[in-house]
């Protein structure tokens, strides 16, 4: 038995250590942290993403500050959601100042992400955030992202503190910039 | 006094109701709704309606493709479906909803050579011209809709997902779809009748 509470022990201090490496990295590379903790970071030779859970996407979705976010749903397999990304990353650049954020939530497999998200960001150089989101239980979540969402992607979710809307559907520049301009 | 304030109230959320709920294709079937019969395209070049199948309970529709890796991740587990439930009267009817312009892996073709790859052991249908798509709803793929053979038609038991976990089979916790059919079959109210899940939209 005190063995085993031993093994126990080790083990919890063990993931706190490497939870803890990994936090500072990301503050070193300017990253971000919404106060979730990563289930973990799926690392790239230039790019790394962190991994989600959605209890951890959550404490993003619940923010009330003085931002205003801009979430958008997408994969690198979807067509159309990879079509309006430069929209998404127009968006970030524009209202930077604005205190807006763009933050795209990869539906990649997370077993796939290796071989496909990574490689697609270290393509692209997006400069918006990115966050995998990795969590099967999709019918209990999706109702708490938006009732009305069906589950199709491409969606975005728009909100700051007074204002939420959740879109279904693609967008062009114009549609997207409208939207935004609605929330602020 | 208040009987008639009751039934005003009543006439005027009935009127509200059929005034908002047009009978459009907006927003697709709801359970308990009559499902429109189609007459599709199969691979083998025939043309497929669901009152073909003479000695059947109901249909489990599912609208998917090649393109999508959602789709891609369920297609044993829909074959599995067929397996289990063909012989019970409930068959699988694939369709394909997605526009071969837009999504050329989707295409009359494709859909031929991905049946045969995976040795679909049901129809799988082309939704030409994705007028089906719209009446019952389907927003993505996969998208399935469970429907029991009855009297007054086909009646919607069940939209969504076929089970809660699309990474991993073996970490699934809820078979959706088999539970619903079972329920449907032995007459029991199904418990969970509307599921989401992420799917790819359907291209149009």
């Amino acid at each position: 038995m005190k063995y085993l509470i031993a093994v126990f022990i080790t083990v919890i201090s063990f993931g706190c250590k490497e939870t803890g490496a990994q936090n500072s990295a990301v503050s070193e590379n300017g990253d971000f942290a919404f106060g979730a903790e990563p289930k973990h970071v799926i690392e790239g030779v230039n790019q790394s993403v962190k991994v989600y859970d959605f209890e951890g996407l959550q404490k993003l979705l619940n923010r009330k500050d003085e931002r205003t976010y801009v979430v958008n749903f997408w994969a690198t397999w979807c067509k159309p959601c990879v079509a309006e990304l430069p929209h998404f990353e127009e968006i970030n650049d524009k209202y930077r100042d604005k205190n807006v954020e763009v933050v795209l939530v990869s539906l990649d497999f997370p077993a796939k992400a290796d071989e496909l998200l990574i490689p697609f960001l270290e393509k692209k150089h997006l400069k918006s955030k990115v966050l995998l989101l990795d969590d099967p239980k999709m019918n209990e979540w999706i109702p708490k992202v938006d009732n009305d969402w069906s589950g199709a992607i491409p969606a975005t979710l728009i909100f700051n503190k007074n204002n939420r809307a959740f879109y279904e559907k693609s967008f062009t520049f114009m549609e997207l910039e409208n939207a935004l301009k609605k929330a602020l | 006094m208040r009987t008639s304030k009751f039934i005003i109230a009543f006439l005027s959320v009935f009127a509200l109701t059929a005034f908002a709920m047009p009978k459009e294709y907006n927003d697709g079937y709801k359970i308990g709704d009559v499902a429109d019969d189609f007459k599709l395209k199969n691979i083998d070049g025939k043309m497929i309606s669901l009152s073909d199948y003479k000695d059947v309970k109901g249909y489990l529709v599912v609208f998917t493709c090649n393109s999508c890796p959602y789709a891609v991740a369920y297609e044993d587990r829909i074959i599995a479906l067929d397996a289990k439930y063909k012989e019970k009267g409930v068959p699988v009817i694939a369709i394909n909803p997605n526009n071969p312009d837009v999504q050329p892996k989707d295409s009359y073709d494709k859909m031929k050579e991905r049946a045969a790859e995976k040795g679909f052991t049901f129809p799988y249908l082309l939704d030409e011209g994705q007028t089906v798509f719209p009446k019952y709803g389907a927003t993505r793929t996969p998208h399935c809709f469970l429907l029991e053979k009855t009297a007054n038609g086909n009646v919607v038991r069940y939209i969504g997902a076929v089970d809660d976990n699309y990474q991993d089979v073996s970490a699934v916790e809820t078979t959706f779809v088999e539970n619903a059919i079972d329920a449907m079959l032995s007459g029991k109210e199904i418990e969970i009748k509307n599921t989401k899940a992420i799917g790819c939209s359907i291209k149009v």
